[in-house]
């Protein structure tokens, strides 16, 4: 049987392996091609003023005098520009309940976050823009702002939109089983915390921006895009702006880190692209720094009061919690703002047995930057919830905490089943990759360490998580409410004359590797040699139809696709090849460029072959219709979500008189099923659990009172740099999904979902001795002395 | 109108007459004025390290540099270490190492690479993390850039 | 970000330069490695109409040992001093401190002179000077006085520095074999502006010790320099910290700066050149 099940039976040439990416040669020489790098015959630039106020009415705007000013092209308001695009709401309907308002690109009378664009100028430079933007006066009638999310639902809150009547976004309670008896129950003790999460945000080094361009003669828009969704992008533009959908192309090519920051909908982006189109040529906005800071989205602001029940024997038998969490003062579009507390609720305890389980979620707008999806979303407040109790629960009761975990994480032959919030799960691996993480780290030794640390007054901690993903997601995410976001992706793989692969996928590349596992899986199961594979992503013209790459889902589902078609043109190419050698397909194998016989003896050159198809057709027989091009799309349709497991520690030392915490390493096992390329995907988990520690350790954006961000540069809003981060030990089990031949799951989001709950283990751990407990992040030096004092005081 | 004033100096091994804005930066004049894109800008403020390149043979925050200061100045950028073949041994290691995820972030680490490498720096982790810590990447969490670094020392030193 | 449009002037002579400051008042700064003032003019926080560059200034350049002191020109940079034998073998503490100012790209542009006219209270030149017993020449159309560092620094990026005055030169006393210095500067992250820190210098019991990070002007504590020549036990020497106003941010709190000082100066002490 040669059908797609098999491509595996034998180790797979290029599937598995840790091929260098061929994208980092063009990268290293300085020949990417990132946006700001886009330069168009009469393009203009533009800046913005934006709003001082965190929620005040306009009364009025004089842009008089920076009209006159040199350079400047052309000048708009929110009211110019609402005649030429249509609001959005970000609203979907399997989130029942979810409200949200109308949201202009440009502020038309009411200004609702601190950076909200309120004017647009256009100039022969950025420079000259930012000039005529110092010329512009706004007059603003503040208005109290919502700042509060604890006291964003009191009954003399400010509320941002009146009709709503209160500021709640959206609330979901879940119960399942009986909470309140299994907490009763005799025997059972209760751990209690409530946890704060800060809010922060990505930062992307390449902040964003994007170039659009309008040819009038064939009502064509061109965006030239930094982001993960082109085609939903596609969607939104030419929705918004009154433009067939097949009048607007969106060409990603490098992309200098997104993260999830730039998949969602920025008002100075569509605002780009209404002008372009209105002034006929090519407009450029790069957003700056301070502009990256107030309006990239945020995330994970999040207030918990959770509680966990567990016996002394080590049965967990319930967790109950509550989450408040405080958005922007609209629900992104379209993917809307409450996905990340859904996740909160859907994930928080996915690892364990649990038999009860109560949650209640609530979304409260607030006057801040726009909250939406960053890399993990949801993942590490949930981890952190239950894995933080567990901890907690295990010092309560005396027992070693990977003790713990064994005793009720779900059994790895006991798939598939669901987690007590009705996630379905299967091709877990959650003991194993415990086991095989105690080892790695050496757990016993780290513990003697720890010992012999603590008689000299150092004090370290070891924290541990076990965790679930969400990979490969179902049309269940997003498009069952509503949302024109693709959930199923297309790969073409072409045979040209020369014989090499031209593959071109929906899937899009933003420096994970999109490209090169494509080529890896075109190359591994067609049979070229890896360097004969070209790949097209990232434009809507000329790929697929498709998704783009978020909720990691590129390898998974893209990888599908290609896999597929890859192996569909292999079986039309040697039905061609069966006839000219007149052989049949079952004798016949390609190899390395060529049809061969099984045991590999070269026949025909591929690149024979598809001459003779092409150029002297006159050879072959006349029914012999050959296609050497194969196109195949692919969704996951038995389950909503593909979830994958973990199992990750973190080792660190506290310096008890500074409060400073160094993480000295980190040891991560991941379960995402099939690897295509174990580079790639190390160093994934690599960037994910760094970036992990930033939320855990460093990352937070602070607000006065009045609803200013305070931290909006590199110098004050901190971030991980090299000196203070761990290096981290990796390996693998590979349990694949079956829901696909491929059998890969994702894995670009796992270290960030997992390493704050470990992180935040690691100090209690450390802390214990000196009775001291930190539930805040980021954990700050400031709030590690203070929980040693408080530990001090209770001694 | 904006002031401007010319300028003459070498850029990647070629003598530029340009004229140029005198509050243009040196980065900024670089991707727009030459078209040299190679180099990026993260922040404008000096802390991200995007923009680092090299002026008169030592590291510098293309940002921080107005373009008229390097009137006179040698300057060598992405594009230059590659051309030329000075970062061929980084750029092997890069690769292999996958010491780049996204790229933006490379140009300006490269750089601090190259002056670590030409200072004589050691293979020594602690001290390769210090010096690359003014350079932010979000993609790689940094191992696989020591890596590489280390990789090319031991190799230059073998 | 882009600064606001202003005039360029790279004047050849001292004496140029001083015109050209005194004529334009209030509207013109000056450029020494722009490492501080170019961000500052990217977020259009200061928009000078004139910028006057010093690069072009010979009497501004160059390291002299003389017979007691050593003359560092003001538009010395940071990686200049770093490499200087003569500023390795005089004045240590500066060589010490030096690794932990910014980054290779940012020394390889900042000047001494740069550093001490701007008075950021949390770089680690200006308490170094203090600790130094440092002197700044400056020169303006009055014609030269000498400037005590114990004097120089006012407040938060205030110096007593007149605005048509240059900072020419520092002179340093040139440390003896029985000097120690210490130097502890805490940041989360290498490199960053100082949480705390301290420069320490000891000669025949006779400390100086002058903190950075704490306050509005690197700060020393004439009680606690008397304290140190007597004892170095902790409820000796912490106390006197209470007389430090120390500020608070979003870093940390005034009440975690006292503490952090305490701790940057009992790890300086530990950790004395010998």
């Amino acid at each position: 049987m040669t059908g797609p099940a098999t491509i595996f039976d034998q180790p797979n040439r290029y599937i598995g392996q840790p091929e260098p990416r061929a994208d980092t040669r063009r990268l290293l020489q300085g020949r990417g091609r990132f946006v700001d790098d886009v330069s168009l015959p009469r393009m203009v630039h533009a800046a913005f003023v934006r709003s001082p106020h965190a929620h005040a009415k306009i009364t009025s705007i004089d842009t008089s005098d920076a009209r006159s000013m040199p350079g400047v092209i052309a000048i708009f308001t929110g009211a110019d520009l609402a005649e030429h695009v249509t609001p959005y709401v970000g609203v979907l309907s399997h989130l029942a309940g979810l409200r949200s308002a109308e949201q202009y690109p440009i502020a038309v009378d009411t200004v609702r976050w601190q950076g909200e664009p309120v004017v647009m100028v256009v100039a022969q430079s950025r420079a000259l823009a930012e000039d005529a933007c110092d010329a512009i006066f706004v007059d603003y009638d503040p208005l109290p702002a919502a700042l509060d999310a604890e006291h964003a639902l009191d009954a003399d809150a400010p509320v941002i939109h009146p009709s709503f009547g209160n500021n709640l976004a959206w609330e979901r309670t879940v119960d399942v089983g009986d909470i309140d008896a299994a907490f009763a129950a005799e025997g059972v003790k209760i751990v209690e915390r409530e946890f704060r999460f800060g809010r922060h945000t990505g930062v992307t080094l390449e902040t964003r921006g994007t170039v659009c361009d309008f040819d009038p003669s064939q009502d064509q828009l061109t965006v030239h895009y930094s982001g993960q969704a082109p085609h939903m992008m596609q969607v939104i533009f030419a929705k918004h702006l009154g433009l067939a959908e097949e009048n607007v192309r969106v060409i990603s090519n490098d992309v200098g880190g997104s993260f999830g920051i730039k998949i969602h909908t920025y008002g100075d982006e569509i605002a780009t692209a209404v002008v372009a189109k209105i002034l006929r040529r090519p407009v450029k906005f790069i957003a700056d720094r301070f502009e990256s800071f107030v309006t990239d989205i945020h995330a994970r602001d999040h207030v918990v009061q959770a509680r966990m029940g567990v016996t002394q024997e080590g049965k967990i038998v319930g967790i109950d919690f509550d989450d408040l969490t405080g958005i922007g003062p609209f629900s992104m579009y379209p993917r809307t703002s409450a996905i990340e507390c859904n996740q909160v609720l859907n994930l928080t305890g996915a690892p364990y047995v649990l038999e009860n389980y109560r949650a209640r979620g609530r979304v409260v707008f607030q006057n801040k930057t726009l909250m939406c999806q960053y890399r993990a979303v949801g993942h590490p407040i949930a981890m952190a919830i239950c894995d933080g109790l567990l901890e907690d629960a295990a010092r309560l009761i005396g027992m070693d905490p990977v003790e713990l975990r064994r005793k009720n994480l779900m059994r790895d032959d006991s798939y598939p089943r669901a987690s007590a919030t009705g996630m379905k799960l299967d091709d877990l691996s959650h003991h194993k990759a415990l086991h095989k993480l105690t080892e790695i780290m050496d757990y016993d030794a780290l513990r003697a360490d720890q010992a012999a640390s603590r008689s000299k007054g150092i004090y370290r901690g070891i924290g541990f998580v076990s965790m679930v993903e969400v990979t490969n997601p179902s049309p269940m995410f997003y498009g069952v409410g509503g949302a024109a976001i693709a959930s199923q992706d297309g790969a073409t793989v072409r045979l040209d004359a020369g014989g090499a692969l031209h593959v071109s996928s929906s899937i899009t590349e933003q420096g994970q590797g999109t490209n090169a596992i494509l080529a890896q899986i075109a190359a591994g199961v067609f049979g070229v040699d890896l360097d004969r594979v070209k790949v097209t992503t990232g434009d809507t013209a000329t790929t697929p139809y498709g998704g783009g790459t978020w909720a990691s889902r590129g390898a998974g589902i893209g990888g599908e696709a290609m896999l597929q078609a890859a192996h569909a043109l292999r079986d039309q190419v040697l039905d061609v090849a069966a006839v000219m050698l007149q052989s049949t397909r079952d004798a016949l194998d390609i190899r390395g460029g060529a049809v061969t016989d099984l045991s590999g003896q070269v026949r025909l050159t591929l690149a024979d072959l598809a001459r003779t198809v092409y150029y002297r057709g006159n050879e072959l027989p006349s029914d012999l219709n050959p296609e050497l091009i194969a196109t195949r799309h692919y969704r996951v349709t038995d389950f909503p979500f593909v979830f994958t497991n973990g199992a990750m520690a973190a080792h660190v030392e506290v310096d008890t008189e500074t409060g400073f915490v160094k993480v000295l390493h980190f040891w991560a096992v991941e379960d995402c099923g099939r690897v295509i390329n174990p580079l790639l995907v190390d160093e994934q988990i690599r960037g994910g659990v760094i970036q992990g520690i930033g939320g855990a350790l460093y990352e937070e954006c602070h607000y006065s009172l009045d609803g200013q961000m305070l931290n909006a540069s590199m110098a004050d809003y901190m971030v991980p740099m090299a000196a203070e981060m761990p290096d981290i030990t990796i390996a693998h089990v590979e349990t694949p999904t079956k829901t696909s031949v491929l059998g890969a799951k994702g894995a670009g989001e796992a270290g960030t979902g997992g390493a704050p709950a470990a992180v935040l283990n690691a100090v209690n751990d450390a802390l214990s001795p000196l009775r001291a407990s930190i539930w805040q992040m980021p954990m700050t030096p400031e709030r590690v002395l203070a929980a040693l004092d408080k530990g001090q005081k209770t001694n | 109108m904006t002031k401007t004033t010319e300028i003459t100096l070498t850029v990647n091994d070629e003598t530029i007459h340009a004229t140029v804005p005198v509050r243009q930066n040196l980065v900024d004049f670089l991707r727009h004025g030459l078209h040299l894109t190679g180099s990026h800008v993260g922040c404008e403020h000096g802390v991200c390290g995007a923009c680092t390149l090299m002026v008169n043979g030592q590291t510098v925050r293309g940002c921080l540099m107005l373009a008229v200061q390097a009137n006179g100045a040698t300057v060598q950028t992405i594009e230059g270490y590659a051309d030329s073949g000075r970062s061929a041994a980084l750029q092997e290691a890069f690769a292999k190492r996958n010491a780049l995820q996204c790229g933006f972030c490379t140009p300006g680490m490269l750089a601090s690479a190259l002056g670590y490498i030409d200072a004589g720096g050691a293979a020594d982790r602690v001290a390769i993390r210090e010096h690359i810590s003014g350079n932010y990447c979000r993609c790689t969490g940094y191992q696989s850039i020591v890596d590489a670094i280390i990789d090319v020392i031991e190799e230059t030193n073998a | 970000m882009k600064a606001p449009d202003f005039e360029y002037a790279r004047p050849e002579t001292l004496a140029d330069a001083i015109a050209l400051l005194g004529a334009h008042g209030a509207d013109a700064m000056a450029l020494a490695g722009g490492q501080s003032l170019i961000p500052m003019m990217n977020f259009r926080v200061a928009a000078p109409e004139i910028l006057i560059d010093l690069d072009g200034l010979a009497d501004l350049k160059g390291i002299q040992k003389n017979d007691n002191t050593l003359t560092i020109g003001a538009m010395t940079r940071y990686v200049e001093l770093m490499h200087n034998a003569d500023v390795q073998a005089c004045a240590p503490l500066i060589s010490m401190a030096l690794p932990h100012v910014a980054h290779d790209a940012i020394r390889n542009r900042g000047t001494l002179g740069g550093s001490l006219a701007l008075a950021d209270p949390a770089a680690e030149m200006p308490a170094v000077m203090r600790t130094l017993d440092a002197t700044v020449n400056l020169s303006g159309p009055q014609g030269s006085r000498a400037v005590k560092a114990d004097d120089f620094f006012a407040g938060y990026y205030e110096t007593t520095r007149a605005d048509d005055e240059l900072i020419v030169s520092i002179d340093i006393p040139i440390a003896g074999p029985e000097h120690r210095f210490g130097f502890h500067e805490i940041t989360q992250r290498h490199g960053d502006y100082a949480l705390a820190g301290v420069a320490i210098s000891v000669v025949s019991n006779a400390w100086r010790v002058c903190f950075f990070g704490v306050c509005d002007h690197p700060v020393r504590l004439p009680d606690l320099e008397t304290a140190l020549a007597q004892s170095h036990q902790d409820d000796h020497l912490l106390p006197h910290l209470d007389q430090i106003d120390f500020n608070g941010d979003l870093k940390a709190s005034a009440a975690t700066r006292k503490r952090l000082a305490g701790v940057a100066l009992k790890r300086a002490l530990g950790g004395m050149t010998v």
